[in-house]
């Protein structure tokens, strides 16, 4: 059994009934002595009439453990279906990449919500893992916030994936329904100045509206800021609220431009926090969204601390 | 009152509708899996319409407070085309088990051939393999008859009345249904089926045991609050409270519950269900703020 199988039957052990788990664990052993698909199928479907959809009792090392394997994998929010059908997923064989692709098709196409959910969120432990990111942009295009989330929060696997237009829409699509950016894994990492671009036309059309927007949004664009920009920094310097002063300073700092950095000078309160360490993005998004609000724990997203792990 | 509208097409029907039906009380829906106005050419399409059932339409009708449930089968209609019904068949067990799904159906006759026989006896046979309810569509024409041999065939296939949900019905069959044990549905739709005086002097007549009505609103001149107006005149019309409320909810309830698949707390609390996964309650649909908004109009869009 691989390193995730072992964990995920670990979670489910303290999570679900012995009477739900043998049922599982029968599911399993059909399916990986190959039993008609009917079976995977139909045993998929009817996870949650066995397990239930109880949030998995997960505790502060076995999130730490999930990062070890897969860093960026962080199921803090993991209910045990999802879990169970992760692992009927897992148990199917895949040593022929392209009808396991193909089976993996099927079920995606008439998956329900709950299941969509479960396989977008299991992407990043599935085997043949290049051969799914038409599968992720295709989530990424979803209408059903749950769906959507499932792929772009909390989820390495657009950041390793995706390419440079996935990713963007993917980003942009995020400030764009209002979800926390800080979720998103490798969101430093991957942000690019095409990226940036969008970010500001984006902002601009909010301020055309007399809309507000996300100050996370500044968070992707600052390393990539030209003058143009560093003048729309500096009007939410000027105009903004606490919040947005905070993360237009941020990204005057990520600027490697002198204007920026002439820019950020005239706010020596927030240049001071910066540089002793004391006002970061990670502090900011904790700020602004509240830990609570979000359910977050303990965050390790942005590469900032991130370790190393071994598939 | 909350009522449950256990028989309402809603792929046809608007946001709007979902926003009103909330106001008058509606608070569950269950969606059979029919045919759309005009005839599909491939299963392809029965596909994409059965992933609707289970995935964006229920999804939709969550954002407004509504719970969306939904059977899933091959319409007697569409079973005439023997090709494509073969394949639709197949499809079946990709969807018969999924959340929400709480019966097979609407299946039944319409013309009554043998084509439909056929691909009704064999999804009778897998509601029975599966242990699931039966939702049967009586026909339009040749009603009775139909509604007997319907309800002849569940029993030969092993189901137990008590499982089976006969909709549609009038006058002429709510005797013959009851007297078999039957669950007894009637579709309030105005010029074709029940009107909704009608309707009180059945359950006059009746009472309420094992009676349910529904709208079975459609893409046709039909009417979301069908059920709320119905309970609306009963009430106005002497008809004790309790009774109304057995056929606008209750009884719904008690048959499809049956399943499993839908339970009181899915609305009453609803909180417990999806709320792990809406990080700032935010929907996708346009980034608009979902959740229930008055259905008043204002001439300010903002």
């Amino acid at each position: 059994m691989s390193k995730v199988n072992k964990l995920l039957h670990h979670w489910l052990l303290k999570s679900v009934s012995e009477k739900a788990f043998a049922w599982l664990e029968q599911k399993q052993a059909q399916i990986a002595s190959g039993a008609a698909e009917r079976v995977f199928f139909t045993a998929f479907s009817a996870v949650p009439r066995y397990l239930g959809k109880e949030d998995l009792q997960l505790i502060f090392q076995d999130l730490e453990a999930a990062q070890d394997l897969i860093p960026g994998w962080y199921p803090v929010n993991w209910s045990v279906d999802q879990a169970g059908r992760t692992l009927l997923l897992l148990t199917l064989p895949h040593d022929d990449a392209q009808g396991y692709v193909g089976l993996l098709d099927r079920v995606f196409s008439t998956a329900d919500m709950g299941e969509l959910v479960a396989l977008y969120q299991s992407l990043p432990l599935l085997p043949h893992p290049e051969l799914h990111h038409h599968r992720a942009a295709e989530g990424i295009r979803s209408n059903m916030s749950n769906v959507f989330q499932a792929i772009a929060l909390r989820n390495p696997y657009p950041a390793n994936y995706l390419d440079n237009a996935a990713w963007n829409q993917m980003v942009l699509k995020v400030v764009f329904v209002g979800s926390p950016l800080h979720l998103i894994w490798g969101l430093d990492r991957r942000a690019n100045p095409e990226l940036a671009r969008m970010l500001v036309d984006y902002a601009h059309e909010r301020w055309a509206a007399k809309r507000s927007v996300t100050p996370e949004l500044w968070r992707s664009v600052g390393r990539f800021a030209d003058s143009a920009i560093i003048t729309d920094l500096e009007k939410v310097l000027v105009n903004g609220d606490i919040h947005e002063q905070e993360a237009a300073a941020l990204a005057c700092a990520d600027s490697p431009l002198p204007q920026a950095q002439a820019l950020l000078s005239h706010y020596p309160d927030l240049q001071s926090s910066i540089q002793q360490g004391n006002l970061t993005w990670s502090s900011f998004s904790h700020k602004l969204v509240g830990s609570r609000e979000w359910g977050v724990g303990r965050m390790r997203e942005q590469g900032e601390q991130g370790k190393q792990g071994k598939n | 009152m909350m009522f449950i509208d256990p028989h309402i097409h809603m792929c046809s029907r608007t946001t709007y509708d979902y926003l009103v039906m909330r106001e008058y009380g509606i608070v569950a829906v269950i969606e059979p899996a029919f045919w759309l106005g005009q005839p599909r050419t491939n299963a392809g399409t029965f596909k994409d319409y059965f992933s609707s059932l289970v995935g964006w339409e229920r999804f939709r009708a969550s954002q407004f407070g509504i719970q969306h449930y939904c059977t899933i089968g091959l319409n007697p209609k569409e079973a005439n085309n023997e090709a494509l019904a073969a394949e639709v068949i197949e499809l079946l067990p990709l969807y018969a088990c999924k959340e929400g799904v709480v019966a097979i159906g609407e299946i039944g006759y319409d013309d009554m051939t043998e084509a439909e026989d056929k691909y009704f006896c064999q999804q009778l046979e897998l509601a029975k393999e599966l242990d699931m309810l039966v939702l049967i569509h009586t026909p339009h024409r040749n009603k009775k008859a139909g509604a007997i041999r319907s309800m002849e065939r569940c029993i030969e296939y092993g189901l137990d009345p008590s499982q089976v949900i006969i909709d549609h019905n009038n006058e002429e069959t709510v005797e013959e249904v009851l007297g078999r044990g039957f669950w007894a549905a009637f579709t309030i739709y105005p010029q074709t089926k029940m009107g909704n005086a009608r309707m009180v002097e059945v359950v006059r007549k009746y009472g309420c045991d094992r009676i349910i009505v529904d709208s079975s609103a459609d893409w046709g001149i039909s009417d979301p609050l069908a059920v709320p107006k119905t309970a609306q005149l009963m009430l106005d019309r002497g008809i004790p409270e309790e009774h109304v409320r057995a056929v606008c909810y209750e009884n719904a309830l008690a048959a499809y519950s049956q399943t499993g698949q839908m339970k009181a707390s899915d609305w009453l609390n609803p909180q417990s269900v999806d709320q792990r996964q809406l990080f700032s309650g935010n929907s996708v649909l346009r980034g608009q703020e979902p959740g229930i908004k008055s259905a008043s109009d204002y001439v300010l869009i903002e």
